[in-house]
């Protein structure tokens, strides 16, 4: 099966997920956030004119504040004319398919889409329907993948542990819903990071996951046991009327990160968190804002790693 | 007509044929085997020389999507595609809009097909008004208007109450309970196999046990109200198990698969490939032996196309918002033939999961060429190779997992009561 994110030439055109994609890739994605990031050196990014003349259109069928304005932020930088268009759920019940939407896009002559949308494979649906001309950045489908969160995280390991090959990695949290954690754990695998941890209630696994390469753990001492990178998942509140979980209380007894169970970590583990946090739910606010968080700082390199995807979406036809 | 079908390889599995014979039909019925009788002045004849002469087919999972869905299908695209795919004989589940639970719905459209010319329907009465699963319809009434069994197709029966009491009534009268095995709540908003692929893709999953909790309680009511139980379409290795197990019981109960699912397994969804959006969920690899090594032991009676035709617009939506459902009618022929080939299962023994064994569940004097019978009879090239395609499909429904897939063997006649319906070169 052809892989749809790459072109015949192997280069990227889409960026749909982070599994199947070769580890040059990915790599390359990281060294020229590099770029980005120290081009800033301490202060903001300088706009370049690498997608100059270019319209990039942020289609977002699901709400998103914090990921579309990275993605805007990311894309004016390189000078590109961004157009927002938060579609909700309501075009649809004007009786517009997805595809219709997109097609009338593309007659508006946008050379790179940003879609965020609440069903997996959303984004692999209209990358293979666009003109081959066009580039289509998966921003979130369902409970499937979100490309660009994973990236951000693994720039952000790279920071602060330079290497990827004697890391131990654990994600806590609901994995089954959650999209950032499939596509972390397909980056992580593919850098090379000999141990991957997933540690959450059965009732917030999806069934083999083991298969995705990573080692399950329920009880969180154990599982953040000498572990280098702590990265927390956010616990959506539906999760309490469909019975996976008791009580957000409850939850948090056994799964919240607190600088106890934080201490059985590395020394010098650092913790990460895709955002927005959830305080005193998944996470105890004194470890979100201590020495070991690197929260903000993952904020920051998203927009350095946005831009990264970007130009070379554009560099690479 | 009076028709002389000379030259062709007879293989009738209930009268355990495989043979180079002639058939003789005469008016509606087949009148000889092998010589003519006496008398006998051909009208027509077909040369089926190099090609093979068997039952219709009888398939016992066809949706026509009339009434309430002529959208998706009418009765004349199905029926063509029927006939073009050999089939002479069709079971349709109740699931139409409205549902089958009224004489005078099932009189019509046993009359609508009638007035084709085409294959003949046999519809399944609805098991409960509007397959709410709350209120039993009036079974004897159905009956008399055409439908040979019962049943609620994939809509919810989740009071167990009403389900043996369901049973218990069809009992009284000898009726069948046509049921498809599913736990509603563990199934709820799934659309996918509980299993690697669903995981890596994100996709709400179905579990095995969500089909296994259904087919231990439909079982052990059946085994409690004797009635005659048929399961449809399992997917799944421990279904064919407790099925297996429940036969050898003496439980009354048959069942069947789709010949998608004996073909095709979670992998070929690749990434996010609607066409494989199916009911039930295309399950693992060795979900789909074990329906094969049970098709083969003869623990899954029949094959059915599970023909759903969905409009092109319904599937071009993200996986879980597609619709379920694939057209069948026209591939379920070769696909029986690619299954006996790879399983090395002899062409009378494959053939009979969807003439003698599936006929058997609906009507038994169907599905055989014996003397006297309705003259209904399919004439296929084993060997001809074509590609799935819209343009091949007569069906309106074009959605399958095996578009753009190569097919061997092709039907050149069908017969319907003595009368040729179609015919190919």
């Amino acid at each position: 099966m052809n892989n749809p994110q790459l072109n015949k030439h192997g280069e990227l055109q889409h960026l749909l997920s982070t599994e199947g994609l070769p580890v040059r890739i990915l790599r390359n994605i990281l060294d020229t956030t590099d770029q980005f990031v120290s081009a800033a050196a301490g202060h903001e990014i300088k706009k370049v004119p690498l997608l100059q003349g270019k319209s990039v259109f942020n289609v977002f069928f699901e709400n998103s504040t914090r990921t579309r304005t990275t993605f805007e932020i990311a894309a004016k930088k390189l000078s590109a004319d961004v157009v927002n268009l938060n579609i909700g759920s309501s075009s649809t019940s004007k009786g517009e398919t997805l595809l219709d939407t997109v097609d009338n896009l593309c007659a508006m002559h946008a050379d790179m889409f940003v879609v965020r949308h609440a069903q997996s494979g959303a984004a692999h649906l209209i990358a293979q329907h666009v003109a081959p001309d066009i580039h289509v950045i998966n921003a979130g489908d369902g409970r499937h993948a979100h490309p660009t969160q994973a990236l951000l995280d693994m720039y952000t390991i790279r920071h602060y542990k330079k290497e990827f090959h004697n890391l131990r990695v654990a994600i806590v949290g609901d994995i089954l819903h959650s999209r950032v954690a499939r596509s972390q754990i397909h980056a992580l695998t593919t850098l090379g990071v000999p141990e991957v941890r997933v540690i959450a209630p059965k009732t917030l696994l999806p069934t083999m996951v083991e298969k995705l390469g990573v080692q399950v753990y329920h009880d969180m001492s154990l599982g953040l046991k000498d572990v280098d990178v702590v990265m927390m998942l956010r616990l959506q509140n539906e999760r309490m009327q469909g019975g996976s979980l008791p009580s957000a209380q409850e939850y948090f007894k056994h799964y919240g990160l607190t600088q106890e169970k934080l201490s059985q970590a590395k020394s010098d583990a650092i913790v990460m968190h895709p955002g927005p946090m959830n305080r005193g739910v998944e996470i105890d606010s004194s470890v979100a804002d201590g020495p070991q968080s690197v929260i903000l700082p993952q904020v920051t390199f998203g927009i350095a790693v946005r831009m990264a995807v970007m130009s070379t979406l554009a560099g690479g036809k | 007509m009076n028709i002389h079908i000379k030259n062709g390889r007879l293989i009738d599995p209930k009268n355990n044929i495989d043979a180079k014979q002639d058939v003789y039909i005469v008016g509606q019925r087949i009148a000889a085997i092998g010589n003519a009788p006496d008398g006998f002045i051909a009208e027509h004849t077909i040369d089926a020389s190099g090609l093979i002469v068997t039952p219709g087919l009888v398939d016992i999972s066809a949706r026509l999507r009339e009434p309430g869905y002529e959208y998706k299908a009418t009765l004349e695209s199905e029926m063509d595609a029927a006939v073009a795919g050999g089939v002479t004989s069709l079971v349709c589940p109740p699931d139409t809009d409205p549902p089958l639970d009224e004489p005078g719905l099932v009189e019509m459209l046993k009359h609508r097909a009638r007035s084709l010319y085409q294959a003949r329907v046999f519809p399944i009465g609805a098991l409960t008004y509007g397959l709410k699963g709350e209120e039993l319809t009036e079974m004897a009434e159905l009956s008399d208007a055409g439908c040979k069994a019962f049943g609620q197709a994939d809509a919810p029966l989740t009071d167990t109450r009403v389900l043996m009491r369901a049973m218990q009534y069809a009992a009284t009268f000898g009726y069948r309970v046509w049921l498809r095995p599913q736990d509603s709540f563990l199934a709820k908003s799934g659309v996918a196999h509980d299993g690697e692929v669903a995981t890596r893709l994100g996709l709400p999953p179905i579990p095995v046990i969500a089909e296994t909790i259904a087919v231990s309680t439909m079982l052990q009511l059946a085994r409690e109200t004797q009635v005659q139980l048929h399961l449809c379409r399992i997917s799944s290795a421990a279904s064919v198990e407790l099925i297996r197990a429940a036969k050898r019981d003496g439980i009354n109960v048959s069942c069947d698969v789709s010949a998608n699912h004996v073909h095709l397994s979670e992998m070929d969804i690749g990434f996010f490939d609607s066409n494989c959006h199916l009911i039930p969920p295309l399950r693992s690899h060795r979900d789909k032996e074990a329906l094969r090594a049970g098709l083969r032991d003869g623990t899954i009676d029949a094959i059915c196309s599970d023909h759903s035709p969905v409009d092109e617009d319904a599937k071009q939506l993200p996986f879980a918002e597609a619709e379920a459902g694939a057209t069948g009618l026209e591939l379920l022929l070769p696909l029986v033939l690619k299954w006996a080939e790879q399983d090395g299962v002899s062409l009378s023994d494959a053939l009979a999961r969807v003439t003698s064994k599936s006929a058997q569940l609906i009507n038994p004097k169907m599905g055989h060429l014996t003397v006297g019978a309705h003259a209904d009879v399919c004439v296929f090239d084993p060997n001809t190779i074509w590609k799935v395609e819209a343009s091949a499909l007569k069906s309106q429904g074009k959605n399958t997992p095996f578009l753009g897939m190569q097919m061997q063997g092709k039907v050149r006649y069908t017969v319907v009561e003595g009368k040729i319906v179609f015919s190919s070169f």
